[in-house]
């Protein structure tokens, strides 16, 4: 045996570095080779054309490939928008790429793309969607000063690292648990609620949090159930917690559990309403529970694309081109946005030169007014809740800090350029139902209302305004 | 009391589908001694081919009864097919091949099919059409549908008719025989090809029935389902001694029972500390459990260890 | 590299061959990140170094599966071990920041202690029952992993432990580049190195091991567990030694997985990896140390190659995608594992005595049967 150890041991080496060279020769680098450097140029006279490449990771296999497809299409179609425009930075033509990767969820291969990405020279990379994978592939764009800004990544460590390159434009998870938490207990009218999540990072830390302003909010947690992210059969679950009798179940979850859950319950006999965070505020979430899912209740940080400028075009322009928004998308299109509109202002795309400008943000995008803080998070980061009615996610209200500039911007924009808007905001109020008219006069009373509840100076004008009427 | 029938209800409706796909498990093992990992793929793709022949006939006016039919017939053929042409790929060439040589292949096909039925049917969740009549019974204050009966009737069913096939006919005689020693049972002019290809494909065809019946009642279907089923599946088949018909559906009910009240009540037996997301733990200490004390499952066979 | 020369050396009659043989191969693996590095960049090297980790599983579950024969399919739990114990006694979790050194032998021994738990009971088990423990006993492992945030947090449930203290011996940490007379060596490489060095380490106790009378005892129990005890082989003990020690291999490349990545959460510990390094250990060649190490090296770098050549072949090929290339990188795969085992049922690189017996067994029967 031992006689032929060595020179067996050097074949498998070397059978395995001839494995790697061959590959090599099969697979040319992923970016076609004409690709030229992404530096800033000196401006020469001929104006260049300079191609920048944005990363962008997200599972594009796997159970939660939907999701992460979802998210590379906006992408794309943020980029697609942007080419055609024909933007100038720097004083040269910019042609953005998109070098999309599959990261199958699981972190060991998110940081293998993250090192691919930062290999690749990417200006700035769009992700990743789950946080289990964008944690330790933040430490890499990090160490390679790579700005990188998720649409999807809620769990707080993400930002609490100290990486100055790490941004999200989405709420994280205790910022939407405490809201979520606080609605159950006082619009819902909750007195005990029943918790279940579905143990990964997103549903355990959504439900965490989510218990704490529950009980913050005088609400007591009859019990906490548990499932997983591939089950299908929660009946052993809902039972016992129809033995508790509560009046609100929260799950914190995706949508392809949430869905059967909420048919299930019904079938049950439950009689309690179901509330759920972002994973579940989808269209796919009323088609899996079919009738059960009227009347119940969701979450999505933002506020809701109809009401931004600019959000229903996204919205229609997206569905036109690839179906039916699965969550994220406008999440991650916006994030595109902002990385390039930290570009324009930093009047470069070299990451080191416009990675502070990030920081600097403030976006009017599709889902949100986008500014940051110190550690990276989305500011304020509203929230708004929506119900189901007549098979329909219908938005009921936005709460959270940022609307109330939401809400004013809407009235200041409708009452065109009049400076005191306390004065002036009746009339505003007036004049924006009249041009929301055709989107029905229901939503402007909605929103009027939901920025009546939040911020006081504007209240009560505005509800003399609907009185008025 | 309302709340433990309806457990034990859960229990039961759950334990009948494990049942369902390890009937497909265990009937494989049974006469060629392999793990066919592919078969949750199997019931997955069952699923999915009665998905699209349901979404197509939906809108046609034909009574529901008939587009199930169809629809069944439909994921039966295609599974057949699906699992004769396993068989013969992967499975055949590699059968006086090291034991562990088809496990991996099998882990292959699987990673195969997940990944086509990816790209015929994307990557959603699709909803599984409402048209079965929902009929929900009343006992005691505990509630079952009318489809949840069915899954547990067609569970007894295809248990009793497999073994029927198996014990009665002469074609079960000779997938005795194939089990017991193929060699000899070629001799004795067993054709042992035919009887294997045979098994698989009735095996196939069960998958069928499964996947259909499962994406009914939880009305989801998604290229990744077959997998946690077809590991619960397997679970379910060792606990009832695989290779044995009746155990697979006693090992299934078992597990299902397990689950559902493990998930009911273990969380308030132990104050809280061992809930239910510990459900599977559960599931597997019992299984380790019996596996202790009886190491060839509950009613399996001593079985000696193959080549 | 020294020691592994001389004590290999010292078997063999043709000393000078050996020593030059080692010595060229030390070179090359020296020189081999630089290689791949400059060529390829270092995605590459990143997945070389997760390559090494991987023929690190993939030695320790041979011991399991090849040697003793006994199929493992929740290994993966010990590789948990081993990260998580890395990750809680070196981040900031609970504050502790206990040295390298000390950590990763602690992880080998209790990742050892965990594979006495799983080998205890399941002594009598065979086969496919064997297997089904096995995978249970992992799963169990990762959903305490995953739950064991209440009451009392001891692994932050699943939201991982973050911020994990990179390798660091001494004063020199991995996680920087290095400076050394002049040179400079980057993270990526110095973590290579480190992590060659335990590889071979793992590789020469495996080949002393195999070599000794343990090894024989664990071949005997395979080949016929009876016949073994009745030839005076203390088969518990002898089962118990083989999880041990496999599962000490899988603790050590978990620590290293943990300091490497900086970040542990219980999803990368789940089934579909034990099932994996399984692959690796069967496709390579069960009990043959050379094709094990290949087969880590293979399913490592496969699904990468596809993931690198999926697009660009189909647009050199058709002119435009014409298949999703991340979904044809997983068809790819799962294909490449089909073919191998088809045309190589004994494994890509056998051990002569297994390719014997199965040409014992001759092949044209089989075939023939096939048909």
């Amino acid at each position: 045996m031992s006689y032929s150890r060595i020179p067996s041991m050097t074949f498998a080496i070397a059978a395995a570095i001839a494995m790697i060279g061959c590959s090599q020769k099969e697979a040319p680098k992923p970016v076609p080779a004409p690709v030229p450097v992404v530096t800033a140029p000196v401006a020469p006279p001929p104006k260049p054309e300079v191609t920048v490449q944005l990363g962008h990771v997200a599972p594009l296999t796997g159970p939660q490939a939907h999701l992460g497809k979802d998210n590379e299409n906006a992408a794309r179609m943020a980029i697609d928008e942007l080419n055609g425009k024909g933007l100038e930075i720097g004083g040269a033509k910019i042609k953005f790429a998109l070098v999309a990767e599959d990261d199958q969820a699981v972190p060991m291969q998110g940081t293998i793309v993250a090192q691919k990405l930062v290999d690749a020279k990417v200006n700035g990379v769009i992700g990743h969607l789950n946080s289990g994978t964008t944690i330790p592939a933040s430490k890499i764009y990090f160490d390679a000063g790579i700005p990188q800004i998720s649409g999807s990544a809620t769990n707080p460590k993400y930002t609490q690292q100290g990486f100055t390159t790490a941004f999200r434009v989405m709420a994280n998870d205790v910022q939407q648990g405490k809201v979520l938490g606080d609605y159950a207990a006082k619009q819902m009218a909750a007195k005990t609620v029943a918790i279940i999540d579905d143990r990964s990072a997103y549903g355990q830390g959504l439900a965490d949090e989510f218990e704490k302003s529950v009980i913050a909010a005088g609400g007591k947690v009859a019990t906490r159930e548990f499932t997983n992210d591939k089950a299908t059969d929660f009946a052993a679950i809902l039972t016992k917690i129809k033995s508790k009798k509560v009046d609100v179940i929260f799950y914190g979850g995706m949508d392809a559990q949430g869905g059967p859950m909420t048919k299930q319950l019904k079938s049950l006999g439950l009689k309690a309403k179901f509330l759920t965070g972002d994973g579940g505020c989808t269209p796919e979430y009323i088609k899996l529970a079919g009738a059960a899912s009227e009347g119940q209740y969701c979450s999505l940080p933002g506020v809701p694309l109809d009401q931004m400028p600019g959000g229903k075009a996204f919205g229609d322009a997206f569905t036109a081109k690839y179906g039916q928004i699965q969550l994220y998308a406008p999440y991650v299109y916006d994030a595109v946005m902002v990385m390039v509109d930290a570009m324009k202002r930093a009047n470069s795309v070299e990451s080191a030169k416009f990675l502070p400008e990030i920081g600097k943000t403030d976006y009017q995008g599709v889902t949100a007014r986008v500014q940051f803080d110190e550690k990276g998070d989305l500011k304020g980061g509203a929230i708004s809740l929506y119900q189901v009615k007549d098979g329909k996610w219908e938005y009921r209200e936005t709460i959270g800090g940022a609307p109330v500039e939401m809400a004013k911007e809407a009235v200041k924009e409708a009452a065109t350029a009049v400076k005191d808007a306390a004065v002036v905001a009746g009339e505003a109020a007036k004049d924006a139902m009249k041009d929301v008219a055709k989107e029905g006069a229901k939503a402007a009373a909605d929103m009027t209302k939901s920025a009546a509840d939040a911020g006081k100076s504007a209240a009560e004008t505005t509800k003399a305004a609907i009185e008025k009427k | 009391m309302d709340i433990f029938i309806q457990q034990i209800i859960n229990g039961l409706v759950l334990g009948s589908i494990y049942a369902l796909v390890a009937l497909g498990y265990t009937m494989v093992y049974g006469i060629m001694g392999l793990i066919n990992f592919a078969h949750g793929e199997i019931v997955m793709i069952g699923a999915m081919v009665a998905l699209t022949v349901v979404k197509l006939l939906v809108n046609s006016g034909l009574p529901v009864f008939i587009i199930i039919l169809i629809a069944l017939a439909g994921a039966v053929a295609v599974c057949m097919a699906v699992g004769y042409s396993i068989e013969r790929i992967a499975y055949r060439p590699l059968r006086r091949a090291p034991k562990l040589a088809p496990l991996i292949t099998a882990i292959g096909v699987s990673i195969v099919l997940q990944n086509l039925a990816m790209l015929i049917w994307g990557r959603n969740y699709h909803a599984f059409p409402p048209i079965l009549p929902d009929a929900q019974f009343d006992i005691y204050g505990a509630t079952i549908t009318s489809l949840q009966v069915t899954i547990v009737l067609i569970a007894a069913l295809m248990m009793a008719g497999l073994i029927v096939l198996i014990h009665r006919t002469r074609l079960g005689r000779a997938m005795r025989a194939t089990s017991e020693n193929p060699l000899i049972a070629q001799l004795m002019g067993v054709n042992i090809n035919q009887i294997i290809s045979f098994t698989f494909v009735i095996g196939s065809a069960l998958a069928a029935v499964a996947g259909l019946m499962v994406s009914a009642n939880y009305s989801i279907v998604h290229f990744y389902m077959g997998f946690m089923l077809g590991l619960k599946a397997f679970t379910a088949a060792v606990l009832g001694g695989i290779g044995n018909i009746a155990g697979a559906v006693l090992g299934g009910i078992l597990l299902g029972l397990i689950e559902s009240l493990g998930a009911g009540y273990i969380g308030d037996l132990t104050g809280g500390f061992l809930g239910s997301h510990y459900q599977d733990v559960f599931a597997f200490f019992v299984l380790i459990c019996v596996l202790i004390f009886r190491p060839s499952g509950l009613v399996g066979e001593k079985i000696s260890e193959r080549a | 590299m020294m020691t592994l020369a001389h004590s290999l050396g010292a078997w063999r009659c043709d000393k000078r061959a050996a020593i030059a043989a080692t010595i060229a191969m030390g070179l090359m693996l020296a020189a081999f990140p630089f290689m791949i590095g400059s060529a390829l960049g270092n995605s590459w090297l990143r997945i070389v170094d997760f390559a090494l980790l991987y023929i690190m599983l993939a030695l320790g579950l041979n011991i399991v599966v090849g040697f003793a024969g006994l199929l493992d399919m929740g290994y993966i739990a010990f590789y948990a071990v081993g990260a998580y114990l890395y990750a809680l006694l070196a981040s900031p979790h609970f504050g502790l920041h206990l040295p390298v050194w000390l950590i990763i032998p602690a992880g080998a021994v209790l990742a050892g202690v965990f594979g006495v738990l799983l080998g205890a009971p399941t002594l009598r088990l065979r086969g496919d029952y064997l297997a089904i423990v096995t995978l249970g006993f992992g799963e169990i492992v990762r959903i305490f992993l995953n739950n064991l945030n209440a009451p009392v947090n001891i692994t932050n449930g699943p939201q991982g432990v973050s911020g994990i203290d990179p390798i660091h011996l001494g004063g020199i940490t991995l996680a920087k580049p290095l400076s050394i007379l002049g040179f400079t060596i980057s993270s990526l490489h110095a973590y290579y190195y480190f992590f060659l060095a335990l590889a071979l380490l793992i590789v020469f106790i495996t080949i002393r091991l195999e070599n000794s009378r343990i090894g024989r005892a664990w071949v005997a129990i395979r080949e016929d567990e009876i016949a073994a005890k009745s030839c005076g082989i203390n088969t518990r003990n002898i089962k118990l030694l083989a999880f041990t020690m496999g599962a000490s291999f899988g603790g050590v490349a978990g620590g290293l997985f943990a300091g490497f990545q900086g970040f542990v959460s219980p999803e990368s510990f789940n089934l579909m990896e034990s099932v994996m390094v399984l692959c690796m250990v069967v496709l390579g060649g069960m009990g043959n140390i050379p094709g094990v190490i290949l087969g880590g090296i293979l399913l490592t770098i496969l699904p990468e190659v596809f993931r690198h050549g999926a697009g660009p072949v189909q647009m050199a090929l058709f002119g435009k995608i014409l298949l999703d290339p991340e979904a044809l990188r997983m068809l790819l795969f799962g294909l490449a594992l089909i073919v191998v085992m088809l045309y190589r049922p004994a494994g890509l690189w056998p051990s002569t005595t297994r390719r014997r017996e199965f040409r014992g067994e001759s092949t044209t029967d089989a075939l023939k049967e096939g048909e």
